[in-house]
């Protein structure tokens, strides 16, 4: 389990040097940032005298050490925009953002849960069909058109939410809902597909004959071993919701990371840009990795492989 | 047996085998599938048609502006007309016209972005899948590495940098989705690797090429298809994301994120403008995940239980 454990860590490692080197060749090979810095009507002066003051003028690889050296010591950097260092900015929203992340995956969880039980349990059915049919629609649904669906409808309609900002709880339901829809397809179908698999096996079979009342069989017996697939798909589906929270953050103007990246974006603040794709990406890492041991550690089978 | 999986799941075999009472209740769950799947690929080939024929179907120049007419109500409200039957949008240009030239962009998007990440995708994951060892970690690896960064960030970032247009987003979209190919192409090359046929072929003296292009790509196809499916449905979402932030296909071409993105600011009094595009979206999504569903419950023999 141990070596196991080391060696998933290793890749890990490996992976996060990867993503470091690509986040760092792609903002310096997409352009010359110091003429973006200097902005409009700057002078060559003026752009040679930031190349230098930025060491934009030294080598790629002398680049790249540099500025790997300086992320290890927790310095990512200042941005060009607010004139703040990068690291403290992006810490500071991604409070936001996780909560939103989180918030959506429970809400997810709270749709997929009881329909992939319940197309499970009358499987072939019309509720079956009526689950199904709607994952299908909801997956086609864009989730900035769903979001501007729940403005109209929850705000300009019926005036219950607030359209913008991130000052009450008020604030996240529509976020929630417009992030976390899209994830709860994918989840339903595995439920319903594990749940399908474990209630024919022998053990639901046997719990069954014992005479156990079915809903304690559904929930207690099958429920708890179609789960774990689940928790596999958590972590690439909060990959995608963290991607996701950039559009959705953008449209509720939520002050978190993924607002921060589109403003980052527009305003061409590399350092910031560049700071929030690697926190991302070591993010999802880490919650692979989480991941990967925690259904190692659920299934031994996995471990030896 | 591929073929006779091709000839049990057409309609006229299920409803012969339909009369064997055995079978009945597994087969209607799988009649009602290939129904599905018959619905979404006539409307994708409706929205083929109609991009394809948008020349002679457009009732105007979509970039033509009609002053007098700017915001038109669509026919189905009270101030519509038959000179404009979907409206216009607030520089006063034909919305049906738009409208069918956006299919034209959205399904170029779809197609392009498919062919070229399949193509880096296919072949990364066939290698790895046929040689294993060394070739096989080092794809897993640039798989997970790629699988860390989130591509929408990934692609704003890029297409902020490089600018914006058609092309741009193709390429980067393209270089981006190519690991869900990967990682079905190196599982199937795996199963089929070590079949009778791929065995003969290498003691006939084939070489690896003519293995891998002759034997191994035409049996994974069926997996080929159904990703590239998938993937395309996900690209034109992507675009119309990007295209929304105002970072993808840039004005004034009509791409269907665009014009909702163009017209958020009129949403109070004018919410067919968004409503018409992202309906159509929707509609063209669902209709490639219904016909990659369909098929992929033609291609799979444990799939239709």
């Amino acid at each position: 389990m141990i070596a196991y454990a080391l060696q998933r860590l290793g890749l890990a490692v490996l992976v996060g040097i990867a993503v470091s080197l690509i986040a760092f060749l792609l903002l310096r090979l997409s352009g010359d940032p110091a003429t973006a810095i200097a902005g409009e009507g700057a002078t060559q002066v003026d752009i040679e005298l930031i190349r230098q003051t930025y060491g934009f003028d030294r080598p790629l690889p002398v680049q790249y050490v540099a500025w790997l050296g300086n992320l290890l010591r927790g310095d990512l950097g200042d941005s060009i925009y607010f004139k703040t260092p990068a690291g403290p900015l992006i810490l500071s929203k991604l409070k936001t953002t996780l909560l939103l992340g989180f918030l959506a995956l429970v809400f997810a969880l709270a749709i997929s849960l009881p329909l992939g039980v319940l197309a499970a349990l009358y499987k072939n059915s019309w509720i079956d069909r009526l689950c199904l049919g709607t994952a299908v629609i909801g997956q086609a649904l864009p989730n900035f058109f769903f979001a501007l669906l729940l403005i109209m409808f929850f705000s300009i309609s019926m005036r219950l939410l607030p359209v913008s900002g991130s000052d009450t709880w008020l604030h996240f339901i529509m976020p929630t809902i417009a992030l976390g829809y899209y994830v709860a397809p994918a989840f339903m179908r595995l439920v319903r597909a594990g749940m399908i698999e474990v209630l024919e096996a022998d053990y639901i079979r046997t719990a069954r004959a014992k005479g156990l009342p079915r809903m304690q069989v559904v929930f207690k017996h099958a429920l708890r071993n179609a789960v774990v697939p689940v928790v596999a798909l958590t972590a690439v589906q909060l990959g995608y919701l963290l991607g996701g929270s950039v559009v959705i953050e953008t449209i509720f103007a939520l002050d978190g990371l993924g607002y921060l990246a589109y403003q980052s974006i527009t305003f061409k603040d590399f350092p910031v840009m560049q700071a929030i794709v690697l926190l991302l990406s070591v993010i999802y890492v880490l919650l692979t990795l989480a991941s990967d041991i925690a259904n190692a550690w659920l299934d031994p089978r996995i471990r030896v492989a | 047996m591929p073929g006779s999986t091709l000839e049990s799941a057409s309609p006229d075999a299920a409803a012969v085998l339909r009369v064997d009472a055995a079978v009945a209740p597994r087969l209607s769950g799988r009649v009602w599938r290939s129904r599905a799947f018959a619905v979404g690929a006539g409307l994708l080939l409706l929205i083929l048609l109609v991009a394809v024929l948008a020349p002679w179907l457009s009732p105007h120049d979509p970039y033509e502006q009609d002053l007098v007419n700017r915001t038109a109500q669509p026919i189905w409200m009270a101030k519509g007309t038959w000179l404009h039957p979907l409206g216009t949008d607030p520089l006063g240009r034909d919305y049906l016209s738009r409208m069918l030239y956006g299919a034209r962009i959205s399904l170029l998007i779809g197609i392009s972005v498919a062919l070229i990440s399949g193509l880096i995708g296919t072949t990364m994951g066939m290698l790895a899948g046929y040689f294993g060892g060394k070739t096989d970690m080092l794809v897993s690896f640039l798989v997970t590495t790629r699988l860390s960064m989130p591509v929408i960030l990934v692609a704003l970032a890029t297409v902020a940098l490089v600018g914006g247009s058609l092309w741009i987003v193709i390429l980067v979209l393209g270089l981006l989705k190519w690991d869900r190919f990967a990682v079905v192409m190196r599982s199937a090359t795996q199963q089929v690797r070590s079949l009778d046929y791929v065995a003969a072929a290498e003691s006939a003296g084939a070489s690896t090429t003519r293995i891998l292009l002759g034997e191994v790509l035409p049996n994974v196809m069926p997996h080929l298809i159904v990703v590239a499916t998938l993937e395309a449905a996900s690209a034109i979402l992507l675009e119309a994301s990007l295209s929304f932030l105002g970072l993808g296909v840039q004005p004034p071409l009509p791409s269907w994120g665009l014009m909702i993105s163009e017209a958020k600011a009129y949403m109070f009094f004018s919410f067919w403008l968004i409503a018409i595009p992202g309906t159509a979206l929707a509609l063209l999504i669902f209709a490639i995940n219904l016909c990659g569903d369909g098929l992929h419950e033609l291609f799979s023999p444990e799939g239709r239980s």
